[in-house]
Order: C-alpha cells, then structure tokens, then sequence
C-alpha cells in the first residue's frame, strides 16, 4: 500500500496582486532601539552603533569596542588562557560554555590586556555581554584581579568598560568570592596613586557593580545604558509594584550621584585620553 | 545527615538566635551606635562597641525580628545602603582606635528596592569590599542565619569567616536560583543541593574557615553552651589575630580571597 498518493493533478497557486504582496524587509536591516523603542534603519547605526534617535549606545562586542576607542595595533591581550572551569559539576555549564565560545568567538566575559589611547599606556579591560551576559565567575574575576596586580607592578592606569548581569550563577559561592578578590586588587593599585578609570556601558548589574564597576576614581557611562544592582524583575517581585522604565538608566544613576559623567560613545576617546593626560606623571 | 534544603529552613527560623542576642550573651557593656552621618540609620544592622575578655571590641552584625512587628521594623535584616554606610563608618572607627571587628551575619540578601537603587545600593556594597580589603585591624566575621549574596559578603570579606552550624551561606536564595536558572522556584530544593550552601559543603570549599556546631552526636547541644563555646573561641582567636603585624594580617587577608 502506497501512504503517500500523488494527486493525479497539478495545483496552480493563485497569483497574488502587489498591493496585497507585504514589503520584502531582509532581517537586521531595522533595529529597534531598547532604549526609545523607535525602529531604526539598522545603517544609521554607523560604525559606533549609536541610536541617531536618542543617542543610546548598542551593546557592541569587546572586539568593536577595540576597534572603536583604542590607538590602532595597539592591543596586545593578556591572560588569553584563563578559562572557566566547572567548579560545581553544574548540570549543562559546560555545553553553556562552549556554545558562548563559540557563538562570541572569545574564550570569556572579558578581554583584558594592555593598550594605547591618545598615545598613553594602559591596562585595559574590556567586558562582552555576549558572552553569558557578561557574568562573572572564577575566570573574569582571575582575569580582573591579574590585570589590576599587573597593572599596579608596571605603575599603568586602568580603563575598564563593564557589561555584565552579575555574578555567573553557575558557579555559586566561588562567584560571591570574585567580588572580595577584585575589590582587593583593586584597592592595592588605587593605594599605589594609580587612576582607575571604569565605563559602564549597557548593562552594568548585580555583583559587578556592588564591586570593580562602582570603584573607579572616576566612573563615565554611555548614554542610555542600564545601570544598577538588583534586576528590575527582582524589585518588582520584592516591592509588589511595577518600577519606572528609566529608573536605572545612565542618566538616572548621574542624577542620583553615582556617576561622574555620560560621555556619547562617538566623544568616548577623546575624553579618556583627555582623563588620562591630565592624570599622566609630570615629565617635565 | 539532613537534607540542603532543610537546613534552609532551620537558618530562617524566626525563634533562632539574633545578632542582638548574641552581643548580649557574649560582650559586655555594649553600646549601640546609630546612624551612617549621611542619611539616616537603617534598623537592618546593628552596631557598636561591647567589651570582650578585658578589650574593646567593635561589633556590627543584621538584625532579624522574631516576630512580624519586630522583622517590619528590622526590615527583615535587609539592610539599605545606609546600613552599610553605618557598617563601614563603623569599621573605620574601630580602624581608628585600633579594636578589633567581629560581624554577625544574617541577612537574605541586600534589600531590593527602587529607593535603596536611588541611593547607590551597589556603590555601597564596592565600597565596603574596597575598604574591607585593607583595614589594619582583625575582622571575623561569623554566618548565624541566612548569608545571602553581596549583602551578606560586605560583611564577610573578614580575616576569619565561620558559620554557625546551620546557617546557609549562597550567591542567591535557593528559590532565586532555581527562578533564574530553570524558571521555576519551586525546585528549591534542588537548587539547595547543587548550590554548596551548607557549613560543611563551604568547608570543604576552603570558603569558611571554621564551623561553630550546634548539634552532637546526641543531638541538639544546648544554646547556653554552643553560645559558651562560641565566645572562648572569639576570645582566643582575636588573640592570634592581635599576634600578627598589621602588614601580614592585610596580606592574609589578600590571599584569603585570592585563592578562590
């Protein structure tokens, strides 16, 4: 017996009159901006990926954010080989590690190294919310608290953009104690006179910014960009009522204090290599 | 050996031991110092100066109620930024005057609310940790209850970190966890397990240094003696902390965190 049957006829598909046709749109060529929701024609982004709307700045990759802010050819990465490992036996972390690997093309959340900006050494670290939403766990907290030990011994400032949800769940408590080992390092180069420069970008979160991220001697922001300790979901839960959408904007956090500038993406290098002049060891 | 989760439910049981009754059955004298100088004073942390063996120790700890009354006025022992404004000034005082810092540690978690948001919930917490790191006087700090997360750790970054028994020390409630990670808070129980939240799971993680038993072989020990034990191992441990030169105690402290 014959499941399938062939239909002893043809079908002729009724042809369609253009006005009824929908416009032909290939993905990605409109964006909508998360911040003023606008759609945006996804070229008017330019090279900086900024909303021509309202100026918020697109989350961008840690290999962009080399190319868009740093002196050209002048990134040499440190500590590439720092991986995470699997402290807890996480049921899926491993797959979940792979795939961000893969898919972000780094090995972790961050990319740390020294560079140049305006003509001044720095060690720079660079955080990509591609990778696990930035989360840190025992790797990005080594990496961190090596590029401040490295960076306090060579007497280099330090430039850190962050972009994380937080704490890497999967690794529990160990992410916990990445905060106390960060803030240590940190407070080690800060005693030494040596300027720590953070950039919050969209979004700084949770354990991040309850340590490196709100420990900068002076701490910039892009416009736009999220930024807070608990996630508004959590707040909501908690208080039992909804939050204003734009009360942990960049904007907002300035208002409140808690940032010293909001510097348009397109300005970004000019004002640190402006920042970092001023605080450069005299040489004459 | 009791179950993860039911060891949670034994941290958070509104008859266990609090902060102020422990300062009460261990330190004399004590006085409550209020308020961050900055804002206001936040009820979720309590601090001040008690004397212990002789010396003046400075003692800062969450404070959880027994009852709803009480927990609404104590907010549960989630404290606003200002609590931990209180906290470091505190700390800074004692730094000042050269006593040592013990900390008792309950608290599910730095309180999320749009006003403590306002008001640099997360700067707050940095700074502590960034103080913390390399105040010259010995901290110790000790897990009674619930330690949850970064509110629990800016009072933990301490030289020695114990844990009551059962006591839980995590990154996030177990229900948090398991509402992140599989959408669903009712596999808690679960999440208890896998997470290491335990005294004894955290031990052997090398993340507590010490744990204070309330339970023997027979069974519950009693209060008056885990409390009598508690307060001769505090005595003899400032002692060794007071042994080391400042600059080694920082230093010990730096690899204490280092290693993870």
């Amino acid at each position: 017996m014959r499941l399938f049957k062939k239909r002893p006829y043809i079908s002729i598909q009724k042809a369609t009159q253009d006005s009824e046709r929908a416009p032909f749109v290939p993905d990605g060529m409109f964006v909508k901006c998360p911040n003023c929701k606008q759609s945006i024609y996804s070229k008017d982004l330019g090279n900086e990926r900024i909303c021509p709307n309202c100026q918020y700045a697109f989350r961008i990759s840690a290999q962009e954010r080399v190319n868009l802010t740093i002196d050209e050819g002048t990134f040499v990465e440190w500590e590439e080989d720092i991986v995470s490992t699997d402290p807890l036996n996480f049921p899926g972390y491993e797959e979940k590690l792979n795939k961000a690997q893969i898919n972000s093309g780094l090995r972790e959340a961050i990319l740390t190294g020294e560079a140049k900006i305006s003509d001044h050494k720095i060690a720079i670290g660079i955080m990509d919310s591609n990778f696990i939403m930035g989360s840190m766990g025992q790797a990005v907290g080594e990496k961190v608290t090596r590029l401040f030990e490295k960076a306090t011994k060579e007497q280099l400032p330090v430039v850190l953009f962050t972009a994380s949800g937080g704490a890497r769940m999967q690794e529990g408590i160990l992410s916990l104690m990445q905060m106390a080992k960060t803030s240590a390092a940190v407070k080690n180069h800060s005693d030494k006179g040596l300027l720590y420069l953070t950039v919050l970008t969209d979004p700084t979160t949770g354990g991040v910014t309850a340590s490196f991220a709100m420990q900068g001697d002076i701490i910039l922001a892009e416009p736009g960009a999220l930024i807070g300790f608990a996630g508004r979901r959590v707040i909501e839960q908690t208080i039992k009522e909804s939050v204003p959408d734009d009360f942990q904007s960049a904007e907002k956090v300035l208002e409140n204090g808690f940032v010293d500038h909001i510097v348009p993406r397109k300005e970004l290098r000019d004002m640190i290599g402006k920042l970092l002049n001023m605080h450069a060891p005299l040489t004459r | 050996m009791a179950e993860a989760i039911d060891i949670v439910s034994i941290a958070r049981q509104t008859d266990r031991i609090t902060t102020t009754e422990l300062i009460e059955a261990i330190f004399d004298d004590f006085v409550e110092l209020h308020g961050d100088r900055s804002y206001k004073d936040d009820a979720a942390i309590v601090g001040g100066i008690g004397m212990l063996n002789g010396q003046a120790v400075t003692i800062i700890g969450n404070q959880k109620g027994h009852d709803l009354e009480e927990n609404m006025k104590r907010n549960f022992g989630s404290p606003h930024p200002e609590g931990y404004r209180k906290s470091l000034r505190l700390m800074k005082q004692a730094e000042k005057f050269n006593r040592p810092i013990v900390t008792f540690v309950n608290t599910s978690g730095a309180y999320c609310g749009v006003e403590a948001e306002e008001r640099g919930q997360g700067e707050a917490l940095a700074r502590n940790l960034l103080e913390m790191s390399n105040l010259s006087v010995p901290i110790l700090s000790i897990i009674i209850g619930e330690g949850g997360s970064g509110g629990a750790l800016a009072l933990a970054a301490g030289d020695q970190v114990w844990m009551m028994e059962f006591s839980i020390y995590s990154i996030l409630s177990p229900e948090g966890f398991a509402s992140i990670l599989w959408k669903d808070s009712k596999r808690s129980g679960e999440a208890a397990e896998i997470m290491k939240l335990t005294s004894y799971d955290l031990l052997d993680l090398g993340v507590i240094d010490r744990i204070v038993y309330e339970n023997d072989d027979q069974g519950k020990i009693e209060s008056s003696q885990v409390l009598a034990s508690m307060k001769e191992e505090i005595i003899k441990e400032l002692d060794t902390l007071a042994q080391l030169p400042t600059d080694k105690l920082i230093q010990k402290r730096y690899e204490r965190f280092r290693k993870f």
